[in-house]
């Protein structure tokens, strides 16, 4: 294996406790972290390093779980334990919290913006995923309460391209969700993992979904076209996505995140075994049935559990990892010269 | 040709016998740390009787299996066995294991809680949850369970 993964700095970014999530703003340029302390941190470049520039520390009353920022990198909002998901808008180094969400029963375990700007979608333990619109004066409305899924929703992630969010849950499965009627409701349901799933991540295009669980696989799904005619409006017609490729036996424990590169294709996982591996596509394979080869594993990329892996969205090969050591990695990923 | 022979025989002999004894050695090594182990948990307190897990035959040493993952890092399993079939009280016994170990065990590992097989109708949906790392950290924020932890794990003179 000459691809190689390396570390470029470290952070201590949530002392004596769990660094949950990592997430870089649109233009790539700032790192927001999260974690059991019950804070955010956003950090920025300074040379060859990264600093600490902002803590958010009195947003929420228990562990930040996620935080996503806005397509316009103006705002941050944050997912956390106490049932809440906060807004934050930027104000030079600063941020303050323009809006709480509330109505979820217990814990928000994600918060999503849309890349659309005007959309955002929480999921909880109370097993609902929320869908929020947000208007031009700042003032924030939930749409819809989907209840779909029949256990704990871990994650909830947006199409890149079209008003399309698919979900994760500890039940085991996938879900798609469109709006239909003004309502948003569940367009499919993608069984196949034996276990919670964990994460999900779309391919640059937005064909292909990844999702990683806790049975030690990824799974990556496509969706079917049967007969579709270029602009037809499938609104009212159920959604067909197959699962094309498995990636088993490489992770030893759990698999808690994966991130899929807009920018390479490369795809990488966090895992429960201490380790970071990053999967490339064949370029022989069909696109149809896929195959994924193991391109570099970190084997002790942090000392306890890896639960996040983000990819720099405008600097190729520039990955962001977390753990429950509380410490934040940034590697890059390098390609055999 | 005979005494090659014989050398042969004589070397792989002595292989056999390293690697058995090394067998032997890791074997010991994983119950010295199981012992280790069982030494945490058994002084945990049930959270509805005046006694340990130990004196209520949750656990044993039996309870307690390690595996060597790595360089100084081992996967620990446990089974444990309910007094009652009352599955909250199930999970709460697996939350005050999870809590313990992950405190007092001063070795790197790797932890799995599992009910023993046969002793519950749903361990399996108690399985998924006492291993469930988010669903345990969100689990200690709730003050009541918390308060109910802390008194079942913590020692006396702590």
């Amino acid at each position: 294996m000459k691809d190689s993964l390396t570390a470029l700095c470290k952070l201590s970014g949530h002392p004596d406790s769990r660094c949950w999530f990592v997430a870089w703003n649109p233009s790539g340029t700032l790192l927001a972290s999260c974690g059991g302390d019950r804070a955010v941190r956003v950090w920025g470049r300074e040379g060859d390093s990264w600093v600490c520039k902002t803590v958010l520390q009195d947003g929420h009353q228990r562990t930040v779980r996620k935080v996503s920022w806005s397509p316009c990198g103006n705002y941050l909002a944050s997912a956390s334990f106490d049932a809440t998901a906060c807004i934050w808008r930027k104000k030079e180094d600063d941020f303050e919290c323009v809006t709480v969400l509330e109505g979820h029963e217990n814990e928000v375990k994600c918060v999503a913006w849309a890349p659309s700007g005007s959309l955002l979608a929480t999921c909880s333990r109370d097993k609902s995923v929320w869908v929020w619109e947000v208007d031009e004066e700042d003032e924030y409305e939930c749409v819809s309460v989907v209840h779909a899924h029949t256990q704990d929703v871990k994650h909830v992630t947006w199409h890149p391209t079209q008003e399309l969010l698919a979900s994760a849950s500890y039940d085991n499965t996938v879900r798609l969700y469109r709006e239909e009627d003004d309502d948003w409701v569940c367009k499919a349901t993608l069984e196949g993992h034996s276990s919670t799933v964990w994460s999900l991540t779309f391919d640059g295009s937005g064909q292909r979904l990844a999702s990683c669980s806790d049975d030690r696989t990824v799974k990556i799904w496509r969706e079917c076209q049967v007969g579709d005619e270029p602009g037809t409006d499938t609104v009212g017609a159920d959604l067909n996505w197959n699962c094309v490729c498995t990636l088993s036996g490489f992770h030893g424990r759990t698999i808690y995140d994966v991130s899929w590169c807009h920018l390479t294709g490369a795809l990488a996982t966090a895992c429960g075994d201490d380790g970071v591996r990053v999967f490339r596509e064949d370029p022989t394979s069909d696109p149809m049935q896929p195959t994924f080869y193991l391109s570099v594993h970190v084997p002790k990329a942090h000392s306890q559990d890896v639960n996040c892996v983000a990819w720099n969205p405008k600097e190729a090969g520039l990955l962001a990892s977390c753990s429950d050591d509380g410490e934040i990695v940034i590697w890059c990923y390098q390609l055999e010269a | 040709m005979g005494t090659v022979a014989q050398f042969v025989s004589q070397l792989a002999a002595h292989l056999a016998s390293l690697s058995g004894r090394r067998t032997a050695l890791v074997s010991r090594r994983m119950e010295d740390k199981a012992l280790e182990v069982y030494d945490v948990i058994r002084t945990i307190r049930d959270p509805e009787k005046p006694q340990t897990l130990e004196e209520l035959d949750v656990v044993s040493e039996k309870s307690v299996e390690v595996q060597e993952l790595g360089e100084d890092e081992y996967l620990i399993i446990i089974k444990f066995c309910p007094t009652v079939p009352h599955c909250s009280l199930a999970t709460l016994i697996g939350l005050c294991l999870q809590v313990k170990l992950q405190r007092c065990l001063p070795f790197k590992h790797k932890l799995e809680i599992y009910i023993s097989e046969g002793t519950h109708s749903t361990e399996e949906d108690i399985n998924k949850q006492i291993n469930d790392k988010e669903r345990v950290a969100a689990a200690m924020e709730n003050p009541n369970l918390r308060e109910i932890v802390e008194s079942c794990v913590t020692e006396p003179d702590d």
